[in-house]
């Protein structure tokens, strides 16, 4: 590309001699020729892009670490293959999928196939940028209510997760063996577990609070579990469950350092055994399993109150998702790639491979066969809420003042009613 | 430069006779050589600072949103973003702690860097290099460096507290980044180690203009060490100490990464400047409208610290 642009603005110095008896001109024909590649950059030199072949498509995902990087690559080539195209795959960063996908929107130059993160879907689909399912060709039914949920904008399916996820209770066994504490399932005996189990510099429980969504997502199963809505997060029911979040820390039995922790900073810290109990998920399995010498169990996260309420767990996973971007012929294979991709066999397989749930609870039991460990998540996984069901592209509004009501709280600036009264202002 | 180019000009125009005598002609082709070779600076300047600067101030006024990439649409929202980030309960945060990081930042950076560039005046053994070594905090990315701090300040297992509490002087960690009273001044902290070098380097410069003679002729008069400071050093380093001071002013009100680094913001908004939440509104809630708004206070005000930097420089030059 750069060759030709040299090549355009190369003629316009050798036409110098044409005119002699003017010395002057030559400084003009050279300063020309300073302006001509800036000319001819602006004209255009790096338009033509994606101009590939009609069997290839582009993929953007965010698989840049493995497993998930060749587990996904692998799914997808073999989709692929039965399709008969070839994909051209870029993984970029998970914090700036959005920056470029709004990149290439803008200069219309969307891949043909896109994953998102779920609670970004409904806010790229109201932009227009995604095509509906159902013009694709990709089936949509089997999947969980939550799954649905989170891939549905305005009555239409535009992105379907094939893994899920979401958060439980992750616990060192031998410190429970040690303080007789057997694993929680009420908020009480939270609190009593996390007070026993603080010792030296080990604290009982170990979440992530920070002031970003990982912090909203983590509080999402207590503020859910309890009945609380995100239509009106300042109720006695949200204060309940930021109030046991808030409490631990004020107890000392979990570090104030829980403003700052990202969830792969508290799955270190888990890790390290200065924590006995920590609140995460299933991506952190492989790391968890490497560690020697760690024995750790995993519960659904406690309730308030097991009687009456059940627990809700926020639903984690990427969407995959096929963008508007004008080729028809290329959207209906995309299409069919996708519902390749999202086929029983592929959707187990990549379960299993990556620690994570299928989204058809039909595959929850064959997938339980591979993977029996992961029980907990799959129980959870079933009824799993997702975070734009209701607000839709409103939710992340909602988000920011979720974690900030967190960050009032659990830092002690104020009471978990008043935190969450002051951060419904950010709504 | 006139001259050369006639010069230069003449001897072409003595062999070969001139064709038709245009009067103005050689003028009117000088001024489109001028032209043109200003072409490319001010293409350059109107395309990566005009350009950016005229469309954050149109985003301020628009509904700016994710939308607006795909269907190109940024309805007028005239002063609604205005309106909303400066309504909003974060703003007065955002501003507190914007002047308390600016002032705390240039203060403390502005003291120890003319500390260090006075200490590294005299010569002696291992003097340049570690002169050199002061220079480290600047070579160090800036996310790299946050990272490493915020390791280092981590309340239980960080560094500096293992100190402090083997040392007896605290029982229990100091949690210097996640209590909302210490957060501020320890990201301050961490700023000033970065911006020690910046001030000792152009100091230390300014240092070496003065004349020895100066001090050897104060000496004379009795004139030494804290007089010689304060009468001499100081008087002829004012011009280089406005600069600093302005730069550092203009550089600091606009400190994103250290802050996303340590804290992004948190804990509950304790160390949320103008910047970061410019930086969250359009990169996190996408709301870019909202962002150009915030952004944009902070390009004004940064505008009249400019402003009283060229006045200030105006009246050295005329005195």
């Amino acid at each position: 590309m750069q060759h030709r642009c040299a090549s355009t603005t190369g003629g316009a110095p050798g036409r110098a001699p044409a005119r002699p008896g003017r010395p002057v001109s030559r400084r003009a024909v050279t300063a020309a020729g300073l302006l001509a590649p800036l000319a001819a950059l602006l004209a255009g030199c790096g338009a033509d892009q994606g101009s590939t072949s009609p069997r290839t498509l582009r993929v953007l995902d965010t698989y840049t670490n493995d497993p998930d990087r060749t587990v996904i690559g692998g799914a997808l080539d073999a989709a692929a293959k039965k399709v008969g195209v070839t994909l051209e795959r870029v993984s970029v960063a998970g914090d700036s999928l959005i920056q470029r996908v709004l990149q290439q929107g803008s200069s219309g130059t969307l891949p043909d196939i896109l994953m998102l993160d779920n609670p970004d879907l409904q806010q790229i689909a109201a932009t227009t940028a995604l095509r509906p399912f159902d013009e694709v060709g990709v089936p949509t039914d089997g999947y969980t209510e939550g799954v649905t949920s989170a891939g549905t904008y305005d009555g239409r399916v535009y992105g379907l997760a094939p893994t899920v996820n979401t958060i439980a209770l992750f616990y060192d066994v031998r410190a429970l063996d040690e303080a007789g504490v057997a694993p929680p399932t009420t908020w009480s005996e939270l609190r009593e577990a996390a007070g026993a189990l603080t010792r030296g510099s080990r604290y009982g429980l170990a979440f992530c609070g920070n002031a970003t969504y990982e912090g909203t997502w983590q509080y999402l199963p207590f503020f859910w579990s309890n009945g609380a809505d995100e239509r009106d997060i300042a109720t006695p029911e949200a204060a309940a469950g930021l109030d046991l979040l808030a409490g631990t820390v004020a107890d000392g039995h979990a570090s104030t350092s829980v403003l700052n922790w990202s969830q792969a900073d508290v799955k270190d810290q888990f890790v390290a055994g200065r924590a006995a109990m920590m609140v995460n998920g299933p991506w952190q399995i492989p790391e968890l399993e490497s560690v020697e010498g760690l024995e750790y169990a995993v519960v659904t996260l406690p309730v308030r109150d097991p009687a009456g309420q059940r627990p809700v767990a926020p639903l984690g996973g990427e969407v995959w998702t096929v963008p508007a971007t004008g080729d028809r012929s290329k959207e209906r294979l995309a299409g069919r790639v996708l519902a390749e991709f999202l086929s029983d066999e592929s959707l187990v397989s990549m379960a299993a491979k990556r620690s994570t749930v299928p989204g058809r609870p039909a595959l929850i039991e064959p997938f339980l066969e591979r993977r029996p460990e992961m029980a907990a998540f799959a129980d959870l996984v079933r009824g799993a809420r997702a975070r734009t069901a209701e607000l839709g592209a409103e939710w992340p509004a909602t988000a920011t003042a979720l974690y900030t009501a967190v960050q009032l709280a659990v830092s002690g600036q104020a009471t978990a009613q008043d935190a969450l009264a002051e951060a419904q202002e950010y709504v | 430069m006139t001259t050369t180019t006639i010069r230069a000009a003449s001897p072409a125009l003595a062999t070969a006779p001139p064709p038709v005598r245009r009067p103005g002609a050689r003028h009117r082709n000088r001024r489109l050589v001028t032209l043109l070779f200003l072409g490319p600076a001010v293409l350059y300047l109107l395309l990566f600072y005009g350009y950016p600067v005229v469309q954050n101030v149109v985003m301020g006024f628009q509904h700016y949103t994710i939308s607006t990439f795909f269907t190109g649409e940024a309805p007028w929202a005239g002063l609604d973003n205005y309106r909303e980030v400066v309504g909003s309960p974060l703003f007065r945060t955002a501003l507190l702690n914007t002047a308390l990081f600016t002032v705390g930042s240039i203060a403390g950076q502005f003291v120890l860097g003319l500390a260090v560039a006075v200490f590294f005046r005299r010569r002696f053994p291992l003097s340049g290099f570690l002169r050199s070594l002061i220079l480290l905090p600047w070579l160090i990315p800036l996310i790299a460096a946050s990272a490493v701090w915020k390791w280092i300040l981590d309340t239980e297992s960080g560094v500096l507290n293992r100190v402090l509490v083997g040392a007896g002087l605290v029982d229990t960690g100091v949690p210097w980044l996640s209590s909302t009273s210490l957060a501020l001044v320890t990201v301050i902290a961490v700023n000033v180690w970065i911006g020690i070098p910046f001030n000792a380097v152009i100091l230390h410069g300014g240092l070496q203009g003065i004349p020895d003679e100066l001090y050897e002729a104060g000496a004379l008069d009795g004139a030494t060490r804290w007089r010689a400071f304060r009468h001499i050093t100081w008087p002829m380093l004012r011009p280089v100490v406005t600069v600093v001071l302005v730069l550092g002013v203009v550089y600091t009100l606009k400190v994103l990464d250290i802050i996303l680094g340590l804290t992004g913001g948190g804990p509950a908004n304790a160390t949320q400047t103008l910047a970061t939440q410019s930086y969250q509104l359009s990169f996190a809630t996408f709301d870019f409208g909202q962002g150009a708004a915030v952004s944009n206070i902070l390009i004004v005000i940064s505008l009249i610290f400019a402003a009283v930097y060229l006045r200030l420089n105006r009246r050295a030059v005329d005195e």
